[in-house]
């Protein structure tokens, strides 16, 4: 039987990639070394990271700003350890939910100078920045949260509240 | 078949990019402003289906984002068609037609200035023996124009004239985005893109969306003075393979109006989606639009073109015509895919 | 005008696997296609209308494919769609198609979900690099291993329950010939034995990457009347989507997935799932999602869906089977994989499921989900017309 054949057709396609408004907030916050949340005058949730300068809630655009600090809980997480294409991390690492204090959602990112075998969720994390001089519109500019120092908070706490109202 | 109308239209306004904004901060304020000039409660709204496309936005799961736009919480009924939102009304329609819920919320966006949308397009076609060969949007479109010059008395100044009154008419158009007069020879002398089309002939760049709340029976009539009745819809594919159908009859358009009632009576306004001036005048054809009929008052998809939007659009602008008293019976058409390879047809009512 | 009574005359499926290198992308449908429409004894030009569903066109490198397909499902000259909503499209397709025969548009659709998933690359096509942002999430499982754990801790539930998945599934799919694994050695030890990917998931306790199609006709009451075989009779369909970033949502519990279940539950009469409900098809790509959703779905009270999973109760032979097609772990086209929940109820009710077959299964619940947890189709189907009664 003749082999299967096979057609290889390399596509590239190239696009300019628009963060939006609410985004762009959030990463030129990044540059300047702070991580900026906006409260939506509806429910007066503060969303932080997400981007779409919406309020998924209530439908209209969240436009007050609010200035986060860089210390929050691990709210849940799962060790990776599977390869990719692109990682430019080593496996295993930490992928985690993080609750920043005063934010009403959690931002995504990883989490180092821990063992993985040591993360756990009410964990508290800080944030590891870029020295200043290097700091860009990115996530990047955030190199990785690691442990806060302080003793862990009470998780079942830290979800009832991060769930009220919905 | 349960009556069912157009109550509201809302589109933002077409440019050529919106590098400031991402495609959930252009829908936002059309959704709200739709269901907010429709006077349909929120809650009654029981149904919601937009129109999009992952690879017009460079990314999987564009449609998601829309979710993050209009309120939906408690939970929604909601689907998607990665298709223009022209598809999503229709799929909106049928489910008024059981009887069960009264009104739905229907929207369509993209942006087309993030890629090459004629290179995008392209993806559109047969993977093993089309696109590898890259037949962009714009060839494959004058392949169409240049059997039909060929083969019909059509001509380049027609073609031209297409375009000169479709920019013309945009001036009236607060939400168009290639607009002003044009002289016919003044164009004709341009150079070719892709011959035989000229820049001209070709719909601009948009980035946009739009929406739109249908309502039924009862419902329709206590929000909105005069409803634009959909008296009739219906939507035809004809072969991808372009050696397969006659590129110069839109055979799907004919089929499409024929079952949504659109001959029945005269046509006031028809607003046609054709991106290409050539694809009007075949459009024009099929669809045997005499005389007394406006087409694309708007200035159509060569004033504004924003691809999974557009088709919605031209719902839209027929419907704002109804309900404005400018017209008592509009046709309005949408298509998806290389020259005009799929067609819907709309036929609306004043009461 | 009202609802018209809509039942599932044919079903068929393709031969899933990793790679079906044998076939085109025309091809594959096919396969399906023409099976449904043999089971429903059936030709092409008894269709009046196709309703095609598949997940992001970045699975296969082709932009908005039903255009290039239109030939191959016979799609000329009639209506066409396609729906796109995330991983649960499979369902709502599904569901899509049967609003056209309820609301009396059409008296035949035939719908096709698919993935040629092999043709890209999935683990890209599901979150390639967006600019600004770190790529954390290295599959499906990351995002999904976050919640497993937050379940785990809510419902003190033992470490072994999602191996008792991974195994039961594979196990009835032994009995599949379309499934794509066949793990005739698998067992809770080569469960634990593979390595985790992201914890607490471990490689055997995920879903497979397959290419395949699954297709179904559809027709009102008069010509199902005429069928050669069983109809299965579509007592309801509901879909149901939640926003991905909402401050307040619970992934472990969606309010989306509650509330879709209540809907299709209130059309079919179903005030008591357990009881009820004979056998279950529930979109379950890593295991642990199994004792989710049973409390999703109201089979078990929150917290104490595993205790069905270790009683036995989902098992083949269980009193409430759950995936004895070997659900979503043995075969994930994604595309089609909600469409194979929703035929495989409709296979169980019409008694055509062959040795996965659950024996008097009269009533039969298809389930699929996608997104973020968010996108939630559901239909219940049954051996019986509504007004005859259970």
């Amino acid at each position: 039987m003749a082999e299967n054949m096979i057609v290889t057709m390399p596509i590239r396609l190239e696009y300019d990639y628009s963060p939006g408004a609410g985004r762009s907030r959030f990463l030129r916050g990044l540059e300047r070394g702070k991580i900026l949340g906006e409260r939506c005058h509806v429910c007066h949730k503060v969303y932080v990271g997400g981007g779409s300068g919406a309020c998924p809630r209530d439908g209209v655009p969240t436009e007050e700003v609010v200035e986060l600090p860089d210390v929050g809980t691990i709210t849940t997480f799962c060790v990776v350890n599977v390869p990719f294409a692109g990682a430019t991390v080593e496996i295993p690492y930490v992928s985690a939910s993080i609750l920043l204090d005063g934010a009403d959602i959690p931002l995504m990112h990883l989490i180092q100078e821990v063992n993985a075998e040591d993360v756990r969720m009410g964990m508290r994390v800080r944030a590891e920045w870029l020295p200043e001089a290097e700091r860009i519109p990115s996530m990047d500019t955030i190199k990785y949260f690691k442990p806060a120092g302080e003793p862990d908070a009470p998780i079942d706490e830290v979800l009832k509240r991060m769930r009220a109202d919905a | 078949m349960r009556d069912v109308a157009v109550v509201s239209f809302a589109q933002a306004p077409s440019r050529r990019r919106v590098p400031e904004q991402n495609e959930v901060e252009i829908l936002m304020p059309v959704v709200a402003e739709a269901v907010e000039k429709s006077g349909v409660p929120r809650d009654k709204i029981g149904f919601t289906c937009s129109g999009s496309c992952d690879y017009l936005a460079g990314q999987p799961f564009a449609f998601v984002w829309g979710l993050e736009a209009i309120a939906a919480w408690p939970p929604i009924r909601e689907s998607h068609v990665e298709m223009d939102g022209a598809w999503a009304l229709y799929e909106a329609w049928v489910l008024l037609q059981e009887g069960e819920i009264d009104a739905a919320l229907v929207y369509g966006f993209g942006k087309s200035s993030p890629g090459s949308i004629r290179d995008v397009l392209a993806m559109q076609l047969d993977p093993y023996y089309y696109a590898p060969m890259w037949p962009d949007a714009v060839s494959l479109a004058a392949l169409q124009a240049r059997a039909l010059l060929e083969s019909t008395d059509h001509t380049e100044r027609e073609m031209a004239e297409v375009a000169a009154r479709s920019r013309r008419d945009a001036k009236a158009n607060p939400n168009a985005q290639v607009t002003g007069d044009f002289d016919v020879d003044q164009i004709l002398s341009d150079p070719y893109i892709v011959s035989p089309l000229r820049k001209h002939d070709c719909a601009p760049i948009s980035d946009g969306a739009a929406a739109v709340v249908i309502a039924a029976g009862d419902l329709a009539r206590s929000v909105s003075e005069r409803p634009a009745w959909i008296r009739g819809i219906d939507h035809r594919v004809e072969p991808h393979s372009l050696g397969a159908r006659d590129l110069t009859a839109s055979v799907s358009t004919a089929v499409a109006a024929e079952r949504a009632g659109a001959l029945n009576d005269k046509i006031d306004v028809a607003e046609l989606l054709a991106p290409f001036t050539h694809q009007e005048l075949i459009l024009r054809d099929s669809l045997n639009l005499k005389n007394g009929s406006a087409i694309n008052p708007s200035g159509g998809a060569l004033a504004a073109n924003p691809v999974m939007a557009a088709g919605l659009i031209r719902i839209g602008e027929a419907a704002a015509r109804i309900t404005s008293g400018a017209a008592d019976r509009a046709l309005a058409h949408a298509t998806s895919g290389p020259c005009l390879q799929q067609n819907l047809v709309c036929v609306l009512e004043g009461e | 005008m009202s609802k018209q009574l809509t039942a599932v005359v044919g079903i068929g499926q393709t031969k899933h696997d990793t790679k079906r290198d044998d076939v085109s992308i025309a091809g594959l449908v096919r396969e399906a296609a023409v099976r449904a429409l043999e089971d429903a004894d059936m030709t092409w030009s008894d269709i009046d209308a196709v309703v095609v569903g598949k997940a992001p066109d970045m699975f296969e490198g082709v932009m908005m494919p039903e255009l290039y397909l239109a030939e191959a499902l016979g799609a000329v000259g009639k209506p066409l769609l396609r729906v796109h909503t995330a991983g649960s499209v499979g369902g709502s397709t599904a569901v899509v198609a049967a609003h056209l025969v309820q609301a009396g548009i059409h008296e035949r659709v035939l719908t096709v979900a698919f993935e040629k998933q092999s043709e890209s690359n999935a683990m890209w096509a599901l979150a390639p690099k967006i600019p600004f942002q770190p790529t954390l999430v290295a599959g499906a499982g990351g995002y999904f291993a976050p919640h497993i754990r937050e379940y785990i801790r809510r419902a003190n539930a033992p470490e072994h329950i999602g191996r008792e998945v991974a195994v039961k599934d594979r196990v009835s799919a032994l009995k599949n010939p379309y499934a794509h694994l066949h793990m005739p050695d698998i067992s809770m030890e080569t469960v634990l034995q593979s390595p985790i990917l992201w914890d607490p998931i471990r490689f055997l306790e995920c879903c497979p990457s397959s290419d395949g199609a699954c297709a179904m006709v559809m027709t009102n009451e008069r010509v199902a009347k005429s069928a050669s075989k069983p109809p299965a009779w579509i007592l309801g369909t509901a879909i149901r989507s939640e926003p991905l970033g909402m401050a307040g949502r619970d992934e472990v519990n969606p309010r989306a997935g509650l509330d879709c279940a209540k809907d299709v539950y209130e059309q079919a009469g179903i005030t008591d799932p357990r009881n009820q409900i004979d056998v279950v098809e529930m979109y379950v790509p890593f295991s642990w999602y199994e004792p989710m959703w049973l409390e999703n779905l109201g089979f078990a009270d929150e917290g104490t869906g595993w205790k069905l999973t270790d009683d036995g109760v989902t098992a083949l032979d269980g009193s409430l089977p759950v995936n004895p097609s070997g659900g979503v772990l043995s075969s994930n086209p994604i595309g089609a994989s909600g469409m194979l929940r929703f035929a495989e109820a409709a296979m169980q009710v019409r008694g055509t499921a062959g040795e996965h077959q659950v024996d008097g299964a009269r009533v039969a619940l298809g389930h699929a989900y996608g997104g973020g947890s968010q996108f939630f189709a559901m239909w219940v189907v049954s051996s019986t017309k509504p007004s005859e009664g259970p």
